[in-house]
């Protein structure tokens, strides 16, 4: 029994969806965070077994960049956390609700 | 067969880190939890010949970027008890059934057969994902979008430079 592209296509599916809950339910920013890099990764997989299945190098490639933009994200994303934790003392996002109208 | 079991242990395992990330109550064993789907998912990708993608994954994300993440846990929650009470009522009831109606619709675009595509064109041979094969694509077919991730990158760095400058002390004082 080989494993298709279904195969990957539906564990990412698995994946994403387990993102999305994580942001939804979860309010700990951190880990909202890591959920969302949970659901690029997700992503990244969809292009490496699309790439394999269609005998496309640049799903690869592609995976490179979605990499790159996750790390510049990530960077910035911690400097705001870390800078609203300096503040405000907490990293809970229903406190941080100071621009509410 | 042995892509299929590895496909099972690599992807069980995956799905377990990835339970755990949203699960634990601790944002550490969350950490730990995203790093196990990271190893996981660098399994999946050697199994499909993505070598050098799988190295990467390694090295910059389970390296780099969860070292950075167990930094600032380290750094600011590691000992907050999470509030579980609800801001908006019915929210978590309403974001289960939203993801619920995502996996259905999931499983059945897999049952519908739309992935179970045949390799056409250049695939009849198996992708070499090596570090020359894929140096040449991205140096070649993709050297402008890989020189603007490097302005991306200058520019996320001066912008974490500038946020950890933030000093506080003013705000208070207004």
């Amino acid at each position: 029994m080989t494993v298709g592209p279904a195969w990957y296509m539906l564990l990412a599916a698995g994946l994403f969806v387990i993102g999305i809950a994580g942001v939804l339910t979860r309010r700990n920013a951190l880990i909202m965070f890591m959920s969302i890099e949970l659901m690029l990764n997700a992503v990244n997989l969809t292009f490496i077994a699309a790439g394999t299945a269609l005998g496309d190098l640049s799903g690869q490639v592609a995976v490179f960049f979605v990499l790159v933009v996750a790390a510049a994200e990530v960077v910035v994303g911690l400097a705001i956390v870390v800078a609203v934790y300096r503040r405000r003392g907490t990293a809970n996002v229903d406190e941080l609700s100071e621009m509410s109208g | 067969m042995s892509e299929l079991v590895i496909f099972v242990v690599a992807g069980a395992g995956a799905l377990a880190g990835a339970l755990t990330l949203i699960l634990a109550k601790h944002p550490v064993y969350s950490a730990l939890g995203m790093l196990g789907t990271l190893f996981s998912l660098a399994v999946l990708y050697v199994s499909q010949l993505a070598h050098f993608v799988a190295a990467v994954q390694v090295v910059v994300y389970a390296g780099a970027i969860m070292t950075l993440f167990l930094f600032v846990i380290m750094l600011i929650g590691v000992d907050q008890v999470e509030d579980t009470s609800e801001t908006i009522r019915g929210q978590r009831v309403g974001a289960i059934g939203v993801v619920a109606a995502f996996a259905i619709l999931s499983g059945y675009l897999w049952l519908s057969g739309i992935f179970s595509w045949e390799v056409v064109g250049t695939g009849t041979e198996p992708v070499n994902g090596s570090i020359e094969a894929t140096g040449q694509l991205l140096f070649a077919e993709w050297v402008l979008p890989f020189e603007v991730t490097s302005l991306l990158l200058i520019v996320a760095s001066v912008g974490a430079v500038g946020l950890a400058l933030f000093k506080p002390r003013k705000a208070e004082d207004e």
